[in-house]
């Protein structure tokens, strides 16, 4: 059985720029895995989940997904089985959430009463009452309903894989806590890997069943969470667990 | 003079309805001809960013020339009559519809787009379906400012022989009627004016999302 990702030796520069923003990373991901991605910005965790559905081509290296290079296929159709989340969440203003869900759906020329009744289970499955939501406007959402949208979105067309870039970054942290467990619920339900970018450590360490650490356009360590709090790989990530352990003692004050 | 003015219409009624209508059929063909002109060319100067200084320094200077001056100098070269008067009224309502267009299609926010081309929409479904579409308010409103501007110099063009209710005023001017430079005054006013609302009125209508 092939790997659901896999990088071999992926390398990315951009133009003006003194070093690689992704230095020649490899790694593989199962099907069915939840991986976090976690470093600081600019190192480079964005550009490598966008070269996942080449809004980035690589310099170098490949990478693969379920046994196929990407680079031979359209990137349109690659685009299409791929769901793709962001932080600014982007919905179409102009567009209703029944019409933006139905995005993909329709791009792939499904038939009309299969995309409404998608809408519907889709909406339901978001905790949004489909009679009531479908026909509104973007705007008339909450920030944490558009991101429920955008989820729901990108789950559309069934994508075996799901890339997730901060996709809680711009949310309250209570609707976040919230969102985080649905999404952990509702990954189980699924068999889809997910690809989830973040700079939070909690969250990166409490949704991912591995967790890959990058700095400066490397990975430091790809590990279980449990397994890189034990035995961290370097004293970067070595820091980064012990500034999260002294957030804790921070709260154990007021206990 | 309200009599001269109430007269005027009991006698003249069919006259002063087809002037009516020649100044809002010249108006409405050269504003839907400078739409067809500068909406196309607003995408291919953001399309082609090169293009869109040069553009847009063309027709900032045909700007600047007051509409009467592009109405006369039009004369040797078109002769006279409605199409020399259109041709100049499409100069003059170029740009600010062209401007627009431009201004509308940059702000468009860049993670939008990228949202539409991570779905796997092909470039030219971002622009019919996201672009485009983002772009529609601040065309419009280009639209109607060119609207206005069109219908108050369509006036102009009767000097040149387009008709219109231009005729109306410089007959008033050459016989010192009053009761005609209002009538003709006032109904150019209230045409722009109605212009303005209809544009108004329709993005109420088209632009829904807008209004939340």
């Amino acid at each position: 059985m092939a790997h659901a990702i896999e990088f071999q030796n992926v390398t990315k520069r951009f133009r003006g720029s003194s070093r690689n923003a992704v230095d020649s990373i490899n790694f593989t991901a199962e099907e069915g895995e939840f991986i976090t991605i976690l470093g600081s910005s600019g190192c480079g965790k964005t550009t490598l989940l966008k070269m996942i559905n080449r809004l980035y081509e690589p310099d170098a290296g490949k990478i693969i997904l379920f046994g196929e290079d990407i680079a031979s296929l359209d990137p349109v159709k690659l685009r299409r089985r791929i769901g793709y989340v962001i932080q600014q969440i982007g919905l179409f203003p102009h567009i209703t959430v029944g019409g933006n869900i139905a995005m993909v759906p329709a791009l792939l020329k499904w038939e009309k009463e299969k995309i409404e009744s998608r809408i519907d289970q889709l909406l339901t499955m978001a905790g949004l009452a489909p009679e009531e939501y479908k026909n509104r406007y973007p705007a008339q959402l909450s920030g944490g309903q558009q991101q429920r949208v955008g989820l729901a979105r990108a789950l559309a067309a069934d994508p075996k894989i799901m890339l997730l870039d901060e996709p809680f970054g711009a949310i309250d942290s209570i609707t976040r806590a919230r969102l985080q467990q649905e999404l952990l619920t509702l990954h189980q339900d699924m068999k889809k890997t997910f690809l989830f970018v973040t700079h939070d450590i909690e969250e990166a360490f409490t949704l991912g069943t591995r967790v890959i650490i990058m700095n400066e356009g490397h990975i430091l360590q790809f590990d279980t969470p449990e397994q890189i709090i034990l035995h961290p790989a370097d004293e970067f990530v070595a820091s980064l667990v012990e500034s999260a352990r002294a957030k804790e003692r921070f709260w154990e004050k007021f206990k | 003079m309200y009599h001269q003015i109430i007269e005027y219409f009991q006698m003249n009624s069919q006259r002063y309805f087809t002037m009516l209508t020649d100044h809002l059929q010249i108006s409405l063909c050269a504003l839907l001809a400078a739409a067809a002109l500068a909406v196309p060319a607003g995408f291919f100067c953001v399309r082609y960013s090169v293009l869109q200084k040069p553009v847009s320094a063309v027709f900032g200077i045909l700007r600047i020339i007051p509409s009467l001056a592009i109405l006369l100098l039009m004369l040797p070269v078109l002769g006279t009559g409605a199409v020399p008067a259109a041709i100049a009224l499409i100069l003059l309502a170029v740009p600010p519809i062209l401007e627009n267009t431009i201004a509308g299609l940059l702000e468009v926010p860049p993670f939008l787009l990228e949202t539409a081309g991570a779905m796997g929409m092909t470039g030219t479904q971002i622009w019919v379906k996201v672009r485009f579409p983002l772009a529609l308010p601040l065309i419009l409103t280009g639209m109607k400012t060119a609207a206005v501007e069109i219908i108050a110099s369509a006036t102009l063009a009767a000097r040149i022989g387009a008709g219109g209710l231009g005729d109306l005023i410089f007959t008033g001017i050459g016989l010192f009627r009053t009761d005609l430079l209002l009538i003709g005054g006032i109904s150019v006013a209230l045409l722009s004016l109605s212009a303005g609302i209809f544009f108004h009125l329709l993005e109420k209508i088209i632009f829904k999302y807008k209004r939340i």
